[in-house]
């Protein structure tokens, strides 16, 4: 009896620790993105003060969004703040969304042709060639920075769209390939024989048969692609300056510039987060599934 | 004889009668050489225009790459025409194997170059060789062996962050409540841009005067919270940022491995009356080497990029404290316009990165092999 008692509280304990525990985590991860919300509705007096909870605290006002033009009384009129802010939107959407594609496209192709033939191209053999592939994510980007700049000059690629979807698909081509070679991996090969006795050609037995089977893999690994994409800094501030400047470099150019104020950096900020939130919640399935996809060995 | 050929054959493997004309395999040849001497006359037409010896030619050098890529274009479809089904199975890895070596090997190679010319912007001259002299700059360079040491902290720092990845991905695999609203809340740092991260916590929560986190750290009873004013504390705050934005990443791998545990041997082991420590150090640590090893060298390669959150935050300073190899050449380009001593800067650093990271794979690998 006592010994069960001793056992029961014991349980407690330890029940109040692992939620305590997983509790003042979830207030670390969460805290910084409650408090870049409710910065971005304050005003100087609140800022200054540090306060912290809307409506009991301090009355939250519009101020912050009104400079995005995105706050109620400045939606439907006319707002240069918002025009530079939906046009780096729509840049950032369109380059990583294109981005992501591509890398798909190139990279699940050869990550077939990996696992299902053996390739000679000179001395490389299959392993050679996956290891070309992902010795590309060791790669520091600043390596490639100058050299491509000299270049992207010459072909008048810099500043483009075209020219960042090049460098982003570069950089997720690697991972795109190391997701996508353990599903095909999974997927068993009579399916494919079967199709091929059949007489059909090696190109459709992949697009009829293979890939409505890695779907949800290919998804994951489109979705870690875009977040990738969506926020890189380092290269968009290289090669864009203003037609195809993503929002990271904006959001960088506004931290770094005295004029702009708390609460319009912290609407900035909060604008820049608020899709990958989103997908954050409504997607999560797919983006642990990518990632542990290369952890674990199936 | 035949082993040989078992193991050459295709994991795919199919025996297709493909009888290839000799008309298919000509035209295969023409097209390929057709489109490479149209890229060819480009070239030449372009590169004396800009030599000024003829006066007729494009704005820019884009025509040259539209004739790459048709030429690239002209050789994959050639192996069709060329070796027929086989050609087919190429067609998988040769758009990626072009990709990568026309964006990555042709400018490694320029970069090359560049890092032995004392090329500076700000100078009139242009570019000129200089064969070591960067080099041996980069030898007597106090700064750029800083930002190497820096580096090797910010490596060292990985470990901390595994052991709390590894605590939170045990926690998150117990028997808890509402465990789908802990994945998404750990997971979302992750998801947050650096530059986001920069101004949110770099800039605003942590400023001095009226940062949340100053804040509680005045309450605490620490008179002047200044997060950047001496060297070791600058660098730690940035290990912070950068590890409060990956650890979701190292969670969700860890948590892969541990929910694949073979659920029989846990049993056992709680059945034999093994206590939770003994069972997390000779039965979860050890079926989760692999894992743990593949999460460490993956967080490391990302860690070999940390720039972003630096050159916002700090720029390096206070006194190159904080600076990681990558902020600081950017550094060299922006503020001193340094391009060919740059260059050469950061093709040390890919050497040096590519022999640590064959060392540690091959150190991984054979860690792995003992194990088993």
């Amino acid at each position: 009896m006592v010994t069960k008692r001793i056992m029961m509280k014991n349980n407690i304990i330890e029940k109040v620790l692992i939620y305590g525990i997983l509790l003042f985590w979830t207030f670390i991860c969460l805290f910084p993105i409650y408090w870049t919300a409710t910065t971005s509705f304050k005003t100087a007096a609140s800022v200054t003060q540090g306060l912290l909870i809307p409506w009991v605290d301090f009355e939250p006002s519009w101020k912050g969004w009104k400079h995005l033009g995105l706050s109620p009384d400045s939606i439907f009129t006319e707002s240069t703040g918002r025009e530079e802010f939906l046009a780096r939107f729509t840049n950032t959407a369109i380059i990583s969304s294109c981005a992501s594609a591509l890398a798909i496209i190139l990279g699940s192709l050869a990550a077939y042709g990996l696992s299902r033939f053996n390739y000679k191209f000179g001395f490389m053999r299959n392993p050679d060639i996956s290891f070309f592939f992902l010795s590309q994510l060791i790669l520091p980007p600043v390596v490639l920075a100058l050299p491509l700049l000299v270049l992207y000059k010459e072909l008048s690629l810099l500043d483009t769209h075209i020219g960042m979807i090049l460098l982003y698909t570069l950089t997720v081509l690697p991972i795109v390939i190391w997701i996508m070679r353990d599903q095909f991996n999974a997927v068993p090969i009579e399916l494919e024989e079967a199709a091929l006795v059949d007489g059909a050609s090696v190109w459709v037995s992949f697009y009829k048969i293979v890939l409505p089977i890695v779907l949800p893999g290919i998804a994951s690994a489109f979705i870690l692609c875009l977040i990738l994409c969506w926020n890189e800094y380092f290269l968009a501030a290289l090669i864009t300056s203003t037609d195809a400047k993503t929002m990271p470099v904006m959001v960088a150019s506004q931290i770094s510039s005295q004029s702009i104020r708390w609460w319009t950096m912290a609407a900035v900020s909060a604008a820049l987060c608020l899709p990958l939130i989103i997908i954050a919640i409504f997607l999560e399935r797919y983006i642990v599934k990518g990632m542990a996809a290369g952890a674990v060995k199936q | 004889m035949s082993e040989i050929k078992s193991i050459e054959r295709d994991p795919l493997y199919v025996v297709s009668p493909s009888i290839i004309s000799q008309k298919s395999k000509r035209s295969g040849v023409i097209l390929v050489r057709s489109t490479f001497i149209l890229m060819i006359t480009i070239a030449l037409i372009q590169g004396l225009y800009s030599f000024e010896k003829i006066d007729f030619g494009f704005s820019n050098w884009r025509p040259l790459l539209y004739a790459y890529i048709l030429w690239a274009i002209a050789i994959g479809y050639s192996r069709v025409l060329i070796y027929g089904e086989k050609g087919k199975r190429i067609l998988f890895v040769f758009p990626a194997v072009m990709f990568i070596i026309s964006i990555v090997v042709f400018p490694l190679l320029f970069g090359l170059y560049i890092s032995f010319t004392d090329w500076n912007l700000s100078s009139l001259d242009g570019k000129k060789f200089n064969g070591l002299d960067n080099f041996y700059q980069m030898l007597s360079d106090p700064y750029y062996w800083n930002a190497m040491k820096n580096m090797v902290y910010y490596i060292l720092a990985v470990l901390v962050e595994f052991a709390i990845a590894f605590l939170l991905a045990i926690l998150l695999n117990s028997q808890i409540r509402g465990r789908k609203f802990f994945r998404v809340s750990f997971l979302i740092p992750l998801m947050l841009s650096p530059v986001a991260v920069s101004w949110m916590i770099g800039k605003s929560m942590l400023e001095q005067r009226f940062g949340p986190v100053a804040g509680l750290a005045r309450t605490l009873g620490w008179e002047t919270p200044t997060f950047y004013s001496t060297p070791e504390l600058a660098r730690l705050t940035m290990m912070c940022m950068d590890a409060w934005t990956f650890i979701p990443l190292m969670i969700i791998m860890l948590l892969a491995g541990l929910q694949a545990l073979p659920k029989e041997v846990l049993e056992a082991a709680k059945v034999d009356g093994a206590n939770k420590w003994m069972m997390f150090k000779s039965i979860i640590f050890p079926i989760m080497l692999p894992v743990s090893l593949t999460t460490l060298v993956i967080r490391i390669i990302f860690k070999l990029k940390l720039a972003d959150i630096i050159m916002i935050v700090t720029a390096g300073g206070p006194g190159g404290a904080t600076d990681s190899v990558t902020s600081f050449i950017v550094r060299e380009y922006r503020d001193r316009s340094n391009v060919g001593y740059g260059t050469l800067l950061s093709f040390v650093y890919l050497i040096i990165i590519v022999i640590f990271m064959t060392i540690l794979i091959r150190f991984v690998n054979r860690w792995l092999q003992r194990e088993s």
